[in-house]
């Protein structure tokens, strides 16, 4: 086995291992503090370790690999079709575990100072560390194995071992009601995705003979089959990646706890759709029809989670809805056939949305309130959180030179080649589509994004009771940590050997042969202002509206459109009406079939055989004299008979 | 000697013995109705004695024997049972004997309205 | 028409008549006595046919013990004295299902005999009885002697006053031990 292949299959092994030791540590404090302070130690020694070994095998496998390797053995043979057990590695899954890891680190870490009791807090809160950070662990080998997987049954195993550890951490904090009502809505509707997920690979699997992705990807599969898996596997991408129907789970996960906020909801498990496209991309490549439908998802996404954002009051929400439009940049980039493009906006987004997360998180442990109405004037108080905000911010926005507005506009390049020029695989409708989303969707995200800042930071303070306070150093040196490919990741995307690994990997055919020169991520020229511009737009017009009025919301001037942007349409009612009351009276009809039918046809079965004997035996229950009369009229009776047929002689 | 005199009188002695059987309320008149079915029986027995040339002789007239020991026995078994059921219900009509397992006992009203002699109201 | 002849057919009907007034009377202890008659009759018509120990068992065992024995009972059931109006059931079902028995047995009978004769067979005497059940039917005649042991035994058990009775008013030491002959339960 080459040392790429270990460090590949060590990746995560290693978080696994620490997340299923950490789960043997006692979960509450029994008795004397020493208790829960050894367990809590060894909970955060466990975490830390398990990332920052993680961290440091990523960065060892992103030096040492040079070509796409891939290593499996067969683990099952199901008479005809092989599952197997193994890596793929290749520059975009060393980036993107690179990526996990340090996200997965910088979590550990601030959760350490995060979940302390703190001044807010009650005296005998529990906030039962040790699961909290063996979940985390166990979060990061699943995506780590999304990453790295050779096979599209592990790469199934790491999806849904995700999905359980985001249920379990959003309801991690028993304090809040809301939290395990969210934990099962988000469970529930990734699972909704997850089963045309599962049926997508089904399909593919079939049709190749094997799950290994090596095969799959080199099998010709008849259109109409490939069209069809490429559609399902759509439907587990759109629940995972929080995109348009699957959407409504997002926000409400924000209940949990803010660092899993940034971990999971942000920069990795919400990533994970997008990643599992990529690997897969040759196949989607020949299935335009998919690559259609992706495209309209995610224009809808974008534009969909940035209007919802703008009219949300909670800090948190924000961020959520700016997260599942930011990933609609990601699967329009996707759609209009540029997975380089794609790949190079998660990771930055993931820097920067990892950023603004632990930054709202420090400002929420500082003013204890998650509602921007009750924020403001925290910048003299907390002036690191303020800057590192100010850069997550203008790269969400996309402004120049911090790595969003690199990553955004290679998105945006590639969408307007696509729909001028005709590139890609899919229609240039799409093309259309997604540029258009994506420019109006920079002005409305720059809109928020500027909203956000003035009235979190700027302005009179609405909560005078708090002292805002910088975060302590273990809060902090995260946030500073993460500041920095926030701000400079977008660079990168100028060196040819970074962007030649995000190239996914294409076995060359005739028809097909690959490109000597690296895929251009970073377009220097004229259509850089129409971004710039509209980018200046929507700032400049919260930014005059907050100037009118600093103690009132910019979001006032949405007027009328308010509450329905802030209920996002109110999709979560439409969905609650098709999905979830059929679902709760299809449940009742057949609890209520099996009550009456089922036990009813058991009991009914006994009671008409007690019926039955009992109707019988009255009847046999006869007095003497007709029992007397039944007996002489059948034996006069039989007698004539014998007479009758035998014959007189 | 003409069979045909005995074996008709068998006949109607038997089915005169059923209408007994089928008409009387009375436990023990319903007993003498079937002495006279037995009877007639052995009447037939006795009569075929004569029309029939057996291997064994007499075969006839030894059944007819057996048929009286087996009446006996009968009607001593069958007395018995009814002075029990008198006992129980102070009454012997056949078509008062309660049959439902659960049904309190209609003995107090019975035809003759004598009380019970002794017997319970116990199930039966 | 030989004089067995008459005698048999006055003697038949007499044990007829006998009978319809047996089953029809309306007095109980009078149907006693008419069945002592038709019995009777019949024992007269086994001595016309030759069978003398079947007559002089018929009038000892029938007349002599059944018949007493039924008495005994129309007496210890307090049968009123008089005509009783309730004797009888509906009698429709009984009429036709006896007439039907009775005439249709008779009608066999007469379509199978007419009116043929017979030579009457030797006297079936205690002797030449005695000859055959000893010889050839032994063996029916030892299980009939076990019968009557369990219709003794049946009879004694069923006559028992305990028999009804709630459980607590059973109380075995209360059992005449001595009418048992010392036996314990």
């Amino acid at each position: 086995m080459s040392p790429t292949i270990l460090l590949g299959a060590l990746l995560p092994a290693v978080p696994l291992v620490a997340g299923l030791t950490g789960l043997l540590l006692p979960p509450s404090p029994s008795g004397a503090t020493t208790g829960e302070d050894r367990a809590r130690r060894a909970a955060i020694a466990l975490g830390v370790a398990g990332a920052a070994v993680a961290l440091v095998l990523a960065t060892a496998l992103l030096v040492t690999l040079d070509a796409p390797t891939e290593a499996s053995t067969t683990w099952v043979d199901l008479g005809g079709l092989t599952v197997t057990l193994g890596v793929r590695l290749d520059g975009a899954a060393a980036l993107v575990a690179v990526a996990v890891a340090a996200v997965a680190l910088a979590v550990q870490v601030y959760s350490v100072g995060y979940l302390r009791r703190g001044p807010h807090d009650d005296v005998d809160v529990d906030h039962r560390y040790p699961p909290y950070a063996a979940q985390i662990s166990l979060f990061t080998a699943a995506m780590l194995l999304v990453v790295v997987a050779g096979d599209l049954i592990m790469l199934l195993v790491g999806w849904e071992v995700m999905g359980l550890c985001s249920y379990l951490l959003i309801a991690h904090d028993r304090r809040l009601p809301e939290a395990p009502a969210a934990a099962m809505k988000a469970f529930l509707v990734t699972r909704v995705g997850d089963v045309g997920f599962l049926l997508g690979i089904a399909l593919l699997g079939v049709s190749a003979g094997s799950f290994r992705i090596a095969d799959v990807l080199a099998h010709d599969h008849p259109t109409g089959t490939l069209t069809a898996a490429c559609l399902l596997l759509l439907a587990g991408v759109a629940g995972k990646s929080a995109q348009f129907p699957l959407h409504t789970w997002l926000p409400d996960a924000m209940a949990g706890p803010t660092p899993i906020s940034a971990l999971i909801h942000a920069a990795t498990m919400v990533a994970a759709g997008v990643y599992a496209v990529t690997r897969l991309y040759p196949l989607f490549d020949r299935a335009p029809a998919a690559l259609a439908v992706l495209g309209v998802l995610a224009s809808v996404t974008l534009l969909l989670g940035a209007l919802a954002a703008t009219a949300q009051d909670d800090l948190k929400r924000v961020l959520a809805w700016s997260t599942v439009s930011q990933i609609g940049y990601m699967t329009g980039a996707l759609a209009v056939g540029s997975p380089p493009a794609a790949l190079f906006h998660l990771l930055t987004h993931a820097a920067f949305k990892a950023l603004l997360f632990l930054a709202a998180g420090a400002v929420i442990h500082a003013v204890g309130t998650t509602l921007m109405s009750r924020m403001g004037g925290l910048r003299r108080g907390m002036p690191v959180t303020f800057w590192c905000t100010v850069v997550g911010l203008g790269a969400l926005a996309g402004l120049p030179p911090l790595s969003g507005f690199w990553s955004k506009d290679g998105v945006l390049a590639a969408a307007g080649d696509a729909a001028l020029h005709g590139a890609g695989p899919a229609p240039s409708w799409v093309g259309w589509l997604v540029w258009l989303a994506g420019l109006a969707g920079v002005a409305v995200t720059a809109w928020y994004a500027t909203r956000l800042l003035l009235r979190t930071f700027l302005g009179t303070t609405r909560s005078p009771l708090a002292h805002p306070h910088d975060p302590p150093a273990v809060l902090r040196w995260p946030l500073l940590l993460l500041a920095v490919p926030a701000a400079l990741l977008g660079l990168a995307g100028f060196a040819g050997a970074f962007a030649e690994r995000l190239r996914p990997a294409t076995p060359a055919t005739p028809e097909r042969p690959s490109d000597l020169l690296p895929p251009e991520l970073i377009h220097l020229g004229p259509q850089l202002l129409l971004p710039l511009a509209l980018l200046a737009l929507g700032a400049g017009l919260a930014w005059a509206r907050w100037r009118r009025d600093p103690a009132a919301d910019p979001a006032t001037a949405l007027g009328p459109l308010r509450p329905v942007l802030a209920r996002a349409f109110r999709l979560d009612d439409v969905q609650h009406t098709l999905v979830v009351r059929p679902t709760a009276a299809l449940a009742r009809l057949v609890r209520t079939a099996d009550e009456v039918v089922v036990d009813g046809a058991v009991e009914g079965s006994g009671r008409a055989a007690s019926g039955l004997g009992g109707g019988l035996a009255a009847l046999h229950r006869a007095a003497l004299p007709r029992a007397a009369a039944g007996v002489l009229a059948g034996a006069l009776l039989i007698g004539l008979a014998a007479v009758l047929i035998g014959g007189v002689a | 000697m003409r069979p045909v005199i005995p074996y008709v009188t068998a006949a109607l002695l038997f089915g005169l013995g059923v209408y007994g059987v089928l008409r009387r309320r009375n436990a023990v008149l319903v007993l003498m109705a079937v002495e006279l079915m037995l009877n007639a029986v052995n009447l037939i027995l006795v009569t075929a004695d004569t029309t029939v040339r057996a291997q064994l002789p007499h075969g006839g007239q030894v059944f007819a024997l057996f048929v009286i020991v087996l009446a006996a026995a009968e009607i001593g078994v069958g007395l018995a049972i009814v002075l029990q059921l008198y006992r129980l219900r102070a009454t012997v009509a056949v078509d008062e004997v309660p049959l439902a397992e659960r049904s309190p006992a209609s003995a107090a009203a019975t035809s003759t309205g004598a009380a019970a002699a002794g017997g319970t109201e116990g199930a039966r | 028409m030989t004089g067995a002849d008459v005698l048999l057919l006055g003697l038949g009907a007499v044990a007829v008549g006998a009978g319809v007034l047996v089953v029809g009377t309306r007095h109980l202890v009078r149907a006693g006595l008419y069945l002592v008659v038709c019995l009777g009759a019949l024992a007269g018509m086994y001595l016309v046919l030759t069978a003398e120990l079947v007559a002089w068992v018929q009038v000892l065992i029938y007349v002599g013990a059944v018949v007493v024995l039924l008495l005994f009972a129309v007496m210890l059931t307090r049968a009123p004295i008089g005509p009783s109006d309730d004797l009888d059931r509906p009698g429709w079902p009984a009429a036709l299902i006896g007439g039907g028995a009775g005439l249709g047995l008779a009608a066999v009978l007469v379509d199978a005999y007419r009116w043929t004769a017979v030579e009457l067979p030797a006297a079936g005497t205690a002797e030449r009885l005695g000859d055959q059940i000893f010889r050839s039917w032994v063996l029916p005649f030892e299980v009939l002697s076990v019968l009557l042991l369990a219709a003794l035994v049946g009879a004694i058990v069923l006559s028992r006053p305990e028999i009804g009775r709630p459980a607590t008013d059973r109380n075995p030491a209360r059992r005449v031990a001595d009418a048992e002959g010392g036996r314990s339960r």
